[in-house]
């Protein structure tokens, strides 16, 4: 569903993404892994167009998104979760879920306000609080409500588990395995390796902007010393 | 008691224009960061079209609709301004957009001149609402009863429109991340259009509405500029009720003053604002703006360095030639020469403050004129002799820029810049009302240098000295240390601090040395013209120095130099004709969108790029 080709991306004169080549099959759940710096967010954002990569190609469905505007990478089905949450502070959360708002996708499921609720109950109750009374995990279930209001085909989530409490980290992972028995694709960045673990399909770890593994998570378990040299204890 | 009636009545009818245009300023900078300096001029529009439509259109029908209709023309002129000209200079650096606006300025304020003509236009009556009503015994016009009735219900739909439709929900969330906004798939480039035309259908909405009382001219626009730009720091940066409630207290003081204080109507204004921000920051609704929100992001600044011996070379050949100039040159080139340096000196301070200092100074010419008017003070009332008045008007100028520096500095990004625009139009409305002493409009005059400078191949070589010697010392304060302590307050405020610079000092003593270095320049003009009068401090000339300091480029230290020489050639050759603005106007546009890094910027990534290239490099 989501092919990168050899992407190089920069910010200024650095050099993150370095002929960055990788896959992300149809209903399926990846762990994108990596230490800090690794180029994890620059990834997410090049394939979101926010960062335009210099060179390379990414297939997304029949389309060839790179020098897309974000908004049109959006409207062909691609939903983004940044890494800094990024709600809209000064809006309610109702407010925040309209922004996200886009017509129904064939082939996608159409969220509404009521279902996303369901999904994430404790927005419910703060459905008419502004982002900056909410708390950090709260703020991070918005962004992904924000996101799924979208009817996304394909999710971008960066590092979803950074920097909430373990409860939240737990309803995370039920919200990803639910997200994946609708059929949505998923590209999941991540720190934490048991978080991955438990809702992702494959892998992929990147070193300084290169990769250096991708396959299933069994395999991954089955060569500690590539965990070892790449991940974080 | 009947007349205070009265003249609250009034005041809050005239507020309804004052809230309109404010309401456009602020949505748009709040969405597309722009602070449109062209915002006046889209209303003095407003009035213009506004009254021909009435001159065709008849009956009580024609004139409402002739309002309703001049509102949605100028939207749409907006909507022309945003695509043609902003569009392409978005990913300038920040703040670059504003020499597009002021080039929009030029050629609206030359094609109303083409089209309407030079003379005031009295605006038509409101059919049906031609006379007065008695409240308590005063005469109110019926027009002021009916503007006044009918603006909160404007302020109402705007207030809906924002905060409970979806476009408003996307224009909030834009103005506070906009790249979210366009990552959640919003078209940004539709919304900061729609945005734009709102804003400007506003700005033409008011210039229509206040046409039975103010009727149409040419000086709307810088007139309304002060005003507006007052109210929307009172009101707080983006807030609809702070606006209405700001436009209210301005337009109501103002009666007041007229009826008790006529000599100080002007400087009553931004008396309130200062006492408003000195209590309140960020205005009575405003929140405080974060710098390093989510917005765009720029390339990292090339670090500056001193000049290369090919460079300096350059520079010492120039300067002989220029050195040279009364051998070849007529006394007139010795004039222009003269006039060229002296601005050269002007917007290097500028640059100085604004490059160096991030420090975004809208009222520049506070210093310029300040320094013209204190030594021509000095000569007038004290007989003071030229020289002492010449040393003296720097000092005056950079003491003036301290004290307001103080001010100021408290407060950070827009509200700093239209704040520093507010102190300078303080200064412009004193020596403009206070006629006794400034001679006010007519200003003052004789004021000729002393016997053995008193020719024009002398002066021409005492302004290169001075001209020259002030540019080379404000290089040489950005190549020291204290240069580097500006830069770093400038990169990152709270890195500087934890160095132990203490960040409002350094910036409080550039304020103050950026003043007099202003105020130099304007002792040289002062005695080269042997005149001043108040438009040296006007908003205009704030703006020239702004534009200059822009197109010449900001992050190269010869930028204010480079364009203060360009800037004021051009504008030699151009005002020989009759419409000149139109073509400065549109020659302004040009350079935005061809070199969005200026003039010396652009030149020096064409250099790089020769030279990367003849060497093989590939980068």
């Amino acid at each position: 569903m989501l092919e990168i080709d050899n992407i190089n991306s920069f910010y200024g004169k650095a050099h993150v993404l370095r002929d960055l080549s990788f896959s992300v099959p149809r209903g399926k759940v990846v762990a994108l892994l990596g230490r800090n710096g690794a180029g994890k967010t620059t990834t997410m954002k090049s394939i979101m167009q926010l960062v335009r990569p210099e060179t390379g190609r990414i297939q997304f469905g029949d389309h060839a998104i790179v020098g897309l505007p974000p908004h049109k990478v959006a409207k062909l089905g691609m939903g983004y979760v940044p890494e800094e949450r990024r709600v809209f502070t000064d809006l309610t959360v109702a407010e925040n879920l309209l922004v996200g708002r886009q017509p129904p996708r064939e082939g996608a499921v159409t969220w509404t306000e009521e279902m996303l609720f369901e999904l994430f109950p404790n927005l419910a109750e703060r459905r008419n609080n502004r982002g900056k009374a909410l708390s950090g995990g709260e703020q991070q279930m918005l962004t992904i409500a924000r996101t799924l209001m979208g009817n996304p085909s394909f999710v971008l989530l960066d590092e979803p588990s950074e920097g909430v409490a373990p409860v939240i980290v737990e309803q995370m992972a039920k919200v990803i395995q639910q997200l994946k028995s609708e059929g949505l694709t998923v590209l999941l960045s991540e720190q934490n390796l048991h978080f991955a673990q438990a809702v992702a399909d494959l892998a992929v770890i990147i070193e300084s902007g290169a990769q250096v593994f991708y396959g299933s998570l069994t395999e991954l378990n089955a060569k500690p010393e590539i965990r070892d040299a790449y991940l974080a204890a | 008691m009947e007349l205070f009636v009265a003249q609250i009545i009034t005041g809050l009818a005239n507020a309804s224009s004052l809230f309109l245009v404010a309401c456009g300023l602020s949505l748009i900078f709040g969405v597309t960061r722009i602070v449109n300096f062209a915002h006046g001029s889209l209303y003095m529009l407003g009035a213009y079209i506004g009254y021909s439509l009435m001159q065709v259109l008849p009956g009580a029908f024609g004139f409402w609709g002739a309002i309703l209709l001049a509102g949605i023309a100028v939207g749409l002129v907006g909507v022309l301004v945003e695509m043609l000209v902003l569009r392409p200079v978005y990913r300038a650096p920040e703040l670059f957009q504003l020499v597009a606006t002021f080039g929009v300025i030029l050629v609206v304020q030359d094609l109303a001149l083409i089209i309407w003509g030079p003379e005031d236009l009295l605006g038509p009556r409101a059919p049906g609402l031609r006379g007065v009503y008695r409240i308590m015994g005063e005469p109110i016009p019926k027009y002021d009863i009916v503007l006044l009735l009918i603006t909160p219900f404007i302020a109402l739909a705007l207030w809906y429109l924002i905060a409970r439709t979806r476009l408003g929900v996307l224009v909030r969330a834009a103005t506070q991340d906009r790249e979210m906004v366009g990552a959640l798939g919003v078209n940004q480039a539709w919304l900061f259009t729609g945005v734009f035309a709102l804003g400007s259908a506003l700005a033409g909405l008011g210039g229509a509405l206040q046409l039975p009382k103010g009727g149409a001219d040419l000086l709307m626009d810088f007139n309304i500029l002060a005003p507006v730009f007052v109210v929307v720091v009172i009101g707080g940066m983006g807030s609809l009720p702070g606006a209405y409630l700001a436009a209210i207290i301005i337009s109501v003081l103002n009666v007041f003053g007229v009826t008790y204080l006529p000599q100080s109507t002007l400087v009553l204004m931004f008396v309130v604002m200062i006492v408003v921000l000195m209590i309140r920051p960020y205005g009575l609704f405003g929140r405080e703006e974060v710098a390093g929100e989510h917005g765009q992001v720029g390339e990292p600044e090339l670090p500056i360095k001193p000049a290369s011996p090919n460079v300096r070379m350059i520079v010492a050949a120039g300067l002989i030639i220029l050195a040279l100039l009364p051998l070849y040159g007529s006394s007139f080139s010795q004039v222009l020469a003269t006039d060229i340096l002296i601005f050269c000196l002007f917007a290097a301070s500028l640059h100085f403050l604004l490059g160096l200092g991030g420090l975004v100074s809208f009222g520049h010419a506070a210093y310029y004129g300040g320094g013209a008017y204190v030594a021509a003070l000095l000569v007038t009332h004290a007989d003071s002799p030229m020289e002492l008045a010449f040393l003296l008007a720097p000092l005056g100028a950079g003491l003036a820029a301290l004290a307001i520096g103080w001010v100021c500095l408290r407060l950070t990004g827009v509200y700093f810049a239209m704040l520093t625009l507010a102190f300078a139009q303080l200064l412009w409305s004193l020596v403009f009302q206070w006629g006794d002493v400034t001679g006010g409009d007519d200003g003052l005059v004789n004021l000729w240098p002393a016997d053995w400078l008193n020719d024009t191949t002398v002066y021409f070589y005492f302004t290169l000295l001075f001209a020259v010697g002030g540019i080379l010392m404000l290089r040489h304060v950005a190549h020291s240390p204290f240069g580097y302590a500006l830069r770093a307050a400038r990169d990152s405020q709270r890195q500087a601090e934890s160095t132990g610079i203490d960040t409002r000092r350094v910036q409080l003593l550039a304020f103050g040395f950026a003043g007099l270095m202003g105020g130099l320049a304007g002792a040289l003009f002062v005695f080269s013209k042997g005149s001043v009068f108040p438009n040296e401090l006007e908003i205009a000339r704030s703006f020239d120095a702004l534009i200059v300091v822009f197109l010449g480029g900001v992050k190269t230290l010869a930028g204010g130099v480079v364009g203060g020489a360009f800037f004021k050639g051009v504008e030699d050759i151009l005002t020989r004709f009759e419409y000149w603005r139109l073509v400065m106007g549109f020659l302004i546009i040009f350079v935005v969108i061809l070199a969005p890094e200026g003039i010396a910027g652009s030149m020096r990534k064409l250099v790089r790029r020769l030279q990367s290239s003849k060497t093989g490099g590939s980068q």
